[in-house]
């Protein structure tokens, strides 16, 4: 399953290490929340950066202590249709100021990209290749957005409200 | 009117790509139909019996003359020279081919009309009041609003995959004709005591298996934090709103389960959460919004203009005007309503050469403007009153001034088996059959003001619970049987009508229907009580002795 960071196509460099497995001593490791939580702050010590799956059925409150520690945040689609990791996404980044690596992963899909990544998204683990090929295209879709959220994106509104002021101010 | 900006059309040709770019990947086999199906939904497109069935978004139930027109080239190029219109304010095609969707989408949105979020786990078209605007008494114009949560709510990077499907309707008027208490969200505007405009919040009405009437969540939210109120309502609902049961994931069942105090609270924490946001609209930006509408010059007239003086003494022309015609804010103009509910006709239906008609007849006598009322029946909301005869000749030449608007001919029904792959039994030809037994206009003008709703499932598309009469298809032993219920209602004093006996077969529904009715008038204090009032007054019980005595 290819993974997307930062609009390409990128190696992963976290290890995904099951909730029953040995902790390797260094490196990058993707953990569940079951698992992290059982003890944070020990996993936090380690040298290796440290990346947490987050279920979409559990408030993301309760990873907000850690979040200036750790390096990633996967958030799950179990399907598509499964939008609960939109509000999370946009929880971290917007409210809990999370600026780390935020993964959307499960059924990634293209039609997807744009949503996620307006939701706070930077990572993606696609399902189909085709779709991690077509990328940045994807994202080329849109250029007009009608919702402030904290991607940055200046919104319609915006361009509008700016038209009027340049307006105003050559009259 | 609302004229969109290059922005708009931007986006909606930018929507438009997007879906010429999936219907090619599914064309190829590169999307599933699993994939593929979600996709097409969110841009309006069903699966039915026969067809693919196009629905098309007439956001707040307002059209120009060339939408209207843009309706009927559609119809005529691409489907079967008709549409129907929707109790939504939207308009259905119901034979279009997949492979040509994309260019008919191209087409419409030359004229600024799209089929975003027409169906799907989305936030729906909003809709509103038919005669926003033009309403006397109303407490400002709601379409403003309507606007603004119309941009708001389209391709929403946080609500597009929520539970289930999510409505807004929004009245300002006191008499509601949006019906906001049988949607997700229901908005009233009002002004506070300084003269601000505010909105009273209802939250989790809706039909289908479980209806509900929404409940006041909030009585006053400030104007400009109506669309921070709404996102913490939407955040809390895709949080937590169920997944596991695609019956009980509506809005409607997270406020029952948790109860509206319960519910209130986590949307005001949230809310709390969300602090002074971006999506606070300061003044300057509503009166963006405000300053893109346009409005008539209308002119100064007198109120009773000789010509209608004269057409008084047509007994016709006096019957139509009394039913079709109502008083408008603005002396000397009138709001007439279309009846799409000709005798002996599917309710709702339009073909191309009415659209094209009537878009004419807007900009003869209309200011080019067209409404759609959730009715399904459309209006031309500013019509001079010295031109009322000349347009009623013109409207009873095309088969739309049937006088029966609000009368028990006026039927709300959705398409049934007839055209949908989830209908239990058929609602057209049941409606049919009731304009021929009421066909005779003095009859029904004697009966009053009566709704009858059909819904050929318990999805509910054609309101059933919320007809003065309500009937509902089901199916028994692979037969057509139907529910018939009393007293239900849409409007300000919205509640579910009540079953008034066992179920019927198809055969014996006009039966039922007309002896209801004539229970109604023997029962009636007078002949002003409403049939409503009457089994309010009463009960079901007379009503139900009158009309199973003899089954």
């Amino acid at each position: 399953m290819p993974l997307v960071k930062n609009g390409r196509i990128a190696t992963d460099l976290f290890v995904h290490v099951a909730d029953g497995a040995e902790l390797p001593g260094d490196g990058a490791v993707l953990l569940s929340s079951a698992r992290f939580l059982e003890d944070p702050e020990a996993i936090l010590k380690r040298a290796g950066k440290t990346g947490v799956i987050w279920p979409n059925s559990r408030a993301v409150d309760d990873l907000v202590p850690y979040l200036d520690r750790l390096a990633a945040v996967a958030l799950v689609f179990p399907t598509f249709r499964d939008g609960r990791a939109y509000s999370q996404a946009r929880l971290l980044r917007e409210r809990h100021g999370y600026d780390g690596e935020l993964r959307a992963t499960g059924q990634v899909l293209r039609d997807q990209f744009v949503f996620m990544s307006r939701a706070g998204f930077d990572a993606f683990e696609v399902k189909k290749d085709a779709d991690a090929d077509a990328f940045a295209e994807t994202m080329k879709r849109y250029s007009v957005f009608y919702q402030p959220t904290g991607d940055g994106r200046v919104t319609a509104l915006n361009r509008r409200m700016q038209l009027r002021h340049s307006e105003s101010a050559g009259q | 009117m609302y004229a969109y900006d290059e922005l708009d059309r931007t986006l909606i040709n930018e929507r438009v790509s997007e879906f010429r770019d999936q219907v090619k990947r599914r064309l190829s086999g590169e999307l599933t139909e699993d994939e593929f199906k979600m996709l097409r939904l969110q841009n309006g497109v069903y699966l039915q019996l026969h067809a693919y069935m196009f629905r098309v978004a007439i956001p707040y139930g307002t059209l120009s003359s060339k939408q209207l027109r843009r309706l009927a080239h559609i119809a005529r190029r691409y489907d079967r020279g008709y549409g129907h219109f929707t109790t939504r304010q939207n308009i259905q095609f119901n034979w279009i081919k997949l492979a040509e969707l994309p260019d008919a989408l191209a087409e419409l949105a030359e004229v600024g009309i799209h089929a975003m979020q027409t169906s799907g786990n989305n936030m729906r078209n909003v809709t509103s009041d038919q005669w926003a605007g033009v309403a006397p008494g109303e407490v400002e114009d709601p379409r403003i609003w309507s606007e603004i949560l119309r941009q708001h709510t389209t391709l929403h990077p946080e609500f597009s995959f929520l539970p289930r499907k999510f409505k807004i309707a929004i009245t300002a008027s006191e008499h509601d004709r949006a019906a906001i208490k049988i949607h997700d969200i229901g908005l009233r505007l009002h002004k506070n005591a300084d003269g601000e405009t505010s909105f009273e919040v209802l939250v989790g009405g809706g039909l289908g298996r479980t209806p509900f009437i929404a409940k006041t969540i909030k009585p006053f939210v400030h104007g400009r934090d109506i669309l921070n109120y709404v996102e913490a309502i939407l955040r809390v609902y895709n949080q937590y709103g169920r997944r596991d049961n695609i019956y009980k994931a509506r809005i409607k069942i997270l406020v029952h389960e948790l109860g509206i105090e319960k519910f209130a609270r986590e949307v005001d924490e949230e809310w709390r959460q969300m602090g002074h946001s971006a999506l606070t609209l300061d003044h300057s930006v509503i009166e963006e919004v405000r300053s893109r509408f346009s409005y008539p010059a209308y002119e100064k007239l007198p109120h009773m203009p000789d010509e209608l003086k004269q057409a008084a003494h047509d007994p016709l022309f006096e019957r139509w005007r009394k039913n079709s015609v109502a008083p408008h804010k603005v002396q000397g103009y009138s709001i007439v309503t279309l009846s799409l509910k000709p005798v002996g006709g599917p309710p709702g239906d339009a073909t191309a050469d009415q659209m094209d008609a009537i878009a004419d007849l807007a900009d003869k006598y209309s200011f080019g403007e067209i409404r759609v009322g959730h009715e399904q029946n459309l209006a031309l909301p500013h019509v001079a009153k010295r031109d009322l005869p000349q347009l009623w000749k013109a409207l009873d030449r095309l088969g739309l001034a049937t006088p029966n608007v609000n009368l028990v001919t006026d039927i709300i029904a959705c398409p049934g088996l007839d055209y949908c792959s989830l209908a239990n039994a058929r609602s057209i030809p049941i409606a049919q059959e009731l304009t021929r037994r009421f066909a005779n206009h003095d009859t029904a003008d004697m009966i009053g003001r009566l709704h009858i709703n059909i819904s050929g499932c318990i999805n509910a598309c054609g309101h059933h619970h919320v007809g003065h009469i309500g009937i509902l298809g089901v199916e028994k032993n692979g037969e057509e049987f139907y529910q018939i219920t009393i007293g239900g209602r849409a409007d300000e004093n919205a509640q579910m009508g009540a079953l008034i006996g066992p179920a019927v077969p198809y055969a014996e529904v006009a039966d039922v229907v007309e002896d209801i009715v004539e229970a109604y008038l023997a029962l009636r204090d007078r002949p002003e009580e409403l049939f409503v009032d009457t089994v309010k007054r009463l009960g079901v019980e007379p009503f139900k002795e009158r009309v199973y005595a003899t089954r």
